[in-house]
C-alpha cells in the first residue's frame, strides 16, 4: 500500500492550549480511515490541516512524498465535505456540483456530463435544478459529497458529515458512503465522535484523545484489543478492573484467579483488566467465579443491561437472561473474555459503573466540535 | 386543532402589527394619496394632466458661454442632472464603501465595533451642519484652498461645481452604503469561503464567485438608500452648488415655496414613479442574473 499522506511530528496550539501534541500518522491509498475521539481531542484540527485551513506550529505534512505545509487549500488535490455541508445558497444543485469545474474552465459539455454522472452516483439526478435550500438534510449531504468528489481528489476529507442527520438516515448514509468509497477508490479521511459509526465504516480507526493518538488499528482490533483504559471505555462499554499478573496467561482480580490469553507481562505487574459487558456469562451462584448483587436492570430490547455490585465494584453486564434488582447472581468468564492492558495515565478514570445511568450517558454525549 | 392554533397566531400577529399599520396608513399611505391627488388636479381641484405634461414639455432658453441661445426641456434637463449626480455619488459610495465594509467584516469583533461607531458618529450630527462644514472646507477662501496654497499648489474653484455637490452627497450618504453591506458580510458563514477555497478558488475567485454574489442584497439596499435620497436632495446642491446647480429637489422646493403645490406634487409623483420602476428593474435583473431566476 502506498502512503498518500504523512503527518510527521505535528504540534499545534491555539491561545496557548496544546491541541495536537507531536502527532504522527500515515494515511494509505484507497483506505477508509476514521479519526475518532471526543470533542476537543484534535481530530478536526488534524483534518483541517490536511485540507490546508490550519498550519502546524511544527512538524511536516507530506502529500505523496511532497511537503505541503505552505500549499494553500485551492492548490491541494484534497476536497472536504464540511460538517454543515457549506453549500452555496445562491446556486442550485447543478451549479453547486459544477462549481469546481467552472473554476477550472472545463468545457460546458464536459461539465454537464460530469455533473450528471456525479448526481446519479449520489442519487440526485432529478434534483439538478432545485435550490439547495429546498433540500432535506440528507439530500444536502449528498450534494456536498458530489461537489467534493467531482474534481476526483486523491483524498476526501469528511468532517462529522453525518452529525446533523437523524439515526435512520445516518445508518443509510454510512452504507452509502462506504459504497462510494469502494467504487471510487478515493481515500476517505472521516472524522467522528460516534464510535459505532467508526466501527461499522472504517478500514482503519485512529483513536485520539488530548491531541495524541491512543491507538491505530482495524475496527476488530480496536474493539477486542484496546491499548489502554481510554480506548476501552471510548469504544463500546467496558468494565475495567485493577488486576495483577501472576504469570503468563494467569491474572488475579476481584479476589479470584482467572485464565486469560495474554502474556508478556512481568510477574506481579499491576494491570488493567477489560471485560466487555456482553462477554460475561451469568451462571448459578454455586458454579460461579464471582458473585454479586444486582442493583439496576434496564430493558434494552435485544438484551437486559444489569448493573451488578461485585465486591464493591459495579459491573455492567449485558445478558439475555432476566434478573431482578437485589438478586444475588454468579458470573463466569471465559479466558477470551478477558483482555489485559498495561497501566496508563487513564487507569482508574474509566470503566466503573457506580454512577452510571442511561439518561446521564445520553446527556453527556458530545455534540461534535465547534 | 392545528388550524385553530394558526388562526390564533395570525390574529395575535395582526394585533401586534396594528400600531404599525395605523402609522403606515396615516403617515405613508395618506400622504402618498395626497401627492397623487394634487399631481392630477388644478388649483380648483378639478382633474387635469396638465401638471404632468408640463414636466415633460416646458422649455426654457439658456445662454451658452459663446452667447448662443438654445431651447431645452427645463425639467427633463434638471432631472437628468439630478440622476447623473445621484448615480455618480452612488457609484463612488459603492466603490469606496464595499472594500471598507469587507475589511470591517473580516476584522476582530472589537475592531468591528469601533469601526461601526466611527462610521455612525457623523450621523449623530445634524446634516445641515455637516453640509455647512463642507462649505467652509470647499469655498474659495476655505480650508482646502488655504491648505493647497500653503503647500504652494495654488487654489482651485470647487464650490459651486458638480464635484462639490457630489462630495457633499457622498459624505452625507456614505454610511447608508457601508452599513447594509457590512451587516450582510459580517453574517456570512466562514465555511462557505473555506468551501470555495477547498474547491479550487483563489482569493479573487472566492470574492467574485461567492462573497460578492451573496452580498448582493446588501449592495442593493445600499444603492437604494444612497440613490434615492441623493436624487431628491436640494439642500446639498444649494449650499455646495452655490445655487448654480439646480436639482430636481430644488425644483420641487421652489414650486412649493411659490405656492405652486399642484406642480410640485406632479414633479414629486413623476420622480417617485421613475425611482420605483428603476428599483424594480434592478431587483429583477439581479435576481435573474445572479440567482438564476429565483
Amino acid at each position: 500500500m502506498n502512503k498518500i499522506i504523512e503527518l510527521k511530528n505535528i504540534s499545534k496550539s491555539f491561545d496557548g492550549e496544546l491541541i495536537l501534541d507531536d502527532l504522527s500518522l500515515n494515511i494509505y491509498d484507497n483506505e477508509f480511515i476514521t479519526l475518532l475521539g471526543p470533542s476537543g481531542c484534535g481530530k478536526t484540527t488534524m483534518l483541517r490541516m490536511i485540507g490546508g485551513f490550519e498550519h502546524p506550529d511544527c512538524g511536516d505534512i507530506l502529500f505523496m512524498g511532497e511537503r505541503i505545509n505552505d500549499v494553500p487549500p485551492h492548490k491541494r488535490n484534497v476536497n472536504t465535505v464540511f460538517q454543515k455541508y457549506a453549500l452555496f445558497p445562491h446556486l442550485n444543485v447543478f451549479e453547486n456540483v459544477a462549481f469546481p469545474l467552472r473554476e477550472k474552465k472545463v468545457p460546458k459539455k464536459e461539465i454537464r456530463e460530469k455533473v450528471e454522472k456525479m448526481l446519479s452516483l449520489v442519487m440526485l439526478s432529478n434534483f439538478a435544478d432545485r435550490s439547495v435550500t429546498s433540500l432535506s438534510g440528507g439530500q444536502q449531504q449528498r450534494v456536498a459529497i458530489a461537489r467534493a468528489l467531482i474534481n476526483s481528489p486523491k483524498v476526501l476529507l469528511l468532517d462529522e458529515p453525518l452529525g446533523a442527520l437523524d439515526l435512520k438516515l445516518r445508518k443509510d448514509m454510512q452504507q452509502e458512503l462506504k459504497k462510494i468509497q469502494k467504487s471510487t477508490g478515493i481515500t476517505f479521511v472521516f472524522v467522528t465522535h460516534d464510535q459505532e459509526e467508526a466501527l461499522s465504516m472504517s478500514d482503519t480507526i485512529v483513536v485520539m484523545s488530548e491531541g495524541k493518538i491512543q491507538q491505530i488499528g482495524i475496527p476488530t482490533d480496536i474493539y477486542n484489543e484496546p491499548k489502554n483504559a481510554f480506548v476501552a471505555d471510548f469504544i463500546g462499554e467496558s468494565n475495567i478492573i485493577d488486576g495483577t499478573m501472576l504469570e503468563n496467561y494467569k491474572v488475579s482480580f476481584s479476589g479470584h484467579i482467572f485464565e486469560c490469553l495474554d502474556a508478556g507481562f512481568a510477574v506481579g505487574e499491576q494491570v488493567d483488566v477489560v471485560v466487555r459487558p456482553e462477554d460475561v456469562d451469568i451462571v448459578p451462584v454455586e458454579q460461579s467465579m464471582l458473585q454479586g448483587v444486582v442493583t439496576a436492570v434496564t430493558f434494552m430490547g435485544v438484551h437486559n443491561e444489569l448493573i451488578v455490585d461485585i465486591g464493591g465494584f459495579k459491573w455492567m453486564i449485558q445478558t439475555t437472561d432476566s434478573a431482578n434488582v437485589d438478586d444475588r447472581i454468579g458470573i463466569s468468564l471465559d479466558p477470551d473474555a478477558i483482555h489485559i492492558m498495561k497501566k496508563s495515565k487513564y487507569s482508574g478514570m474509566y470503566g466503573d459503573y457506580s454512577s452510571y445511568s442511561n439518561e446521564l450517558d445520553e446527556l453527556s454525549e458530545p455534540g461534535g466540535e465547534e | 386543532m392545528k388550524t385553530a392554533v394558526k388562526t390564533k397566531n395570525k390574529s395575535g400577529m395582526s394585533l401586534a402589527l396594528a400600531p404599525y399599520s395605523v402609522w403606515s396608513v396615516l403617515f405613508i399611505l395618506v400622504p402618498l394619496i395626497f401627492v397623487a391627488y394634487y399631481a392630477f388636479t388644478d388649483n380648483n381641484f378639478a382633474f387635469t394632466t396638465e401638471n404632468i405634461t408640463r414636466f415633460f414639455t416646458e422649455v426654457t432658453k439658456i445662454k451658452g458661454d459663446d452667447g448662443t441661445v438654445t431651447e431645452v426641456h427645463k425639467y427633463l434637463v434638471i432631472f437628468m442632472r439630478s440622476l447623473k449626480l445621484a448615480v455618480i455619488s452612488t457609484v463612488v459610495c459603492l466603490v469606496m464603501g464595499y472594500p471598507i465594509a469587507y475589511i470591517m467584516a473580516r476584522s476582530k469583533p472589537r475592531t468591528q465595533k469601533m469601526l461601526v461607531t466611527l462610521i455612525m458618529i457623523p450621523m449623530w450630527m445634524n446634516f445641515l451642519i455637516r453640509t455647512y462644514a463642507w462649505m467652509t472646507i470647499l469655498q474659495d477662501k476655505g480650508i482646502l484652498n488655504g491648505l493647497l496654497s500653503a503647500i504652494g499648489l495654488g487654489t482651485i474653484d470647487i464650490i459651486g461645481t458638480e464635484t462639490a455637490v457630489i462630495i457633499g452627497m457622498v459624505y452625507d450618504y456614505f454610511p447608508y452604503m457601508i452599513l447594509p453591506i457590512y451587516s450582510i458580510l459580517a453574517k456570512m458563514d466562514d465555511k462557505l469561503i473555506e468551501a470555495a477555497k477547498d474547491l479550487g478558488c483563489n482569493k479573487f475567485s472566492v470574492l467574485k464567485r461567492v462573497i460578492f454574489p451573496l452580498s448582493l442584497p446588501g449592495v442593493i439596499s445600499g444603492i437604494t438608500m444612497v440613490l434615492i435620497p441623493s436624487i431628491s436632495t436640494f439642500y446639498i446642491s444649494q449650499k455646495l452648488g452655490n445655487g448654480k446647480i439646480l436639482l430636481i429637489g430644488d425644483a420641487i422646493e421652489s414650486q412649493y415655496i411659490n405656492n405652486n403645490l399642484h406642480f410640485a406634487a406632479a414633479i414629486a409623483f413623476i420622480l417617485m414613479v421613475i425611482l420605483l420602476v428603476c428599483m424594480a428593474l434592478v431587483k429583477y435583473l439581479t435576481a435573474r442574473l445572479v440567482y438564476g431566476g429565483e
